[in-house]
């Protein structure tokens, strides 16, 4: 599956809600294990906490909320096509429509994310 | 049938247990689009994690019975999309006896995590007056 090309938005559309599904699921498995930690172990959630908000860290949030934006976003694609299926004769559309959403939230949230890591100002700070 | 697009996965047939995690998943999912996305962007724009010790958690995130309520839903809300999505991820690779023994861990996995996450976001001692 997968990796057999079908050609087209709607096999790209898949692919990437699949792989970024996977990843946020990865996070989550981690996230809740370092929070656990906030109560079992402070310390070594304060440890971890240091590799978050290092620059590596940082771009890997990055990319994690950007696979939680294309996921939520295509997700409503999908839903919105399930229960109104005329709507499929433009799924190409709705995709592009993602996108747009995609970068116009993106663009500010990656900014604010890598910021700190250049010495940059955010917003609201 | 055949007016489905490549996307999504088609409502099954039958009713039953199968029809039902299909239609969870989307109402999760329409869940989650605002309780994941607002949690990233609370924790990721509005505060940055440079902030955000053990120490900041007790004494401001979570001294709030609001914001325990929101953060407990949203791992439900997490376990239940996450997990499922993993299933059909899996029954799509693996069949059988492989997919059965993947699954029982993928569950264990599941009922860990939720047993962690409910410890810790229910017996954190509230820490009195907001800062």
């Amino acid at each position: 599956m997968l990796l057999r090309y079908r050609g087209s938005e709607g096999m790209l559309a898949w692919a990437f809600h699949r792989i970024s599904g996977v990843a946020i699921w990865s996070f989550v498995v981690l996230h809740v294990i370092d929070i656990y930690l906030v109560g079992g172990n402070p310390d070594a959630y304060n440890e971890i906490l240091k590799v978050y908000a290092s620059l590596p860290g940082r771009v890997v949030e990055v990319l994690l909320g950007a696979a939680l934006l294309y996921h939520a976003l295509n997700g409503l694609r999908i839903i919105i096509m399930d229960f109104w299926p005329a709507m499929t004769v433009y799924h190409k559309q709705l995709w592009y429509l993602n996108w747009v959403v995609f970068i116009a939230v993106g663009l500010p949230v990656t900014y604010q994310i890598m910021a700190p890591a250049f010495g940059l100002a955010q917003f609201l700070r | 049938m055949s007016r489905y697009s490549r996307v999504g996965r088609p409502r099954p047939g039958s009713s039953g247990l199968e029809l039902a995690i299909w239609y969870l998943m989307r109402l999760s999912g329409l869940a989650l689009f605002v309780l994941a996305v607002a949690h990233f962007l609370i924790m990721h724009f509005v505060f940055d994690p440079d902030l955000q010790t053990a120490d900041w958690i007790a004494a401001n995130r979570w001294n709030s019975i609001f914001w325990r309520s929101f953060d407990w839903l949203l791992l439900m809300t997490v376990l239940f999309h996450s997990f499922f999505g993993v299933r059909t991820v899996v029954g799509d690779y693996m069949k059988g006896g492989a997919r059965t023994a993947v699954m029982m861990g993928v569950y264990a996995l599941a009922v860990i995590l939720f047993v962690i996450g409910t410890i810790v976001v229910m017996t954190m001692p509230l820490s009195g007056a907001a800062s």
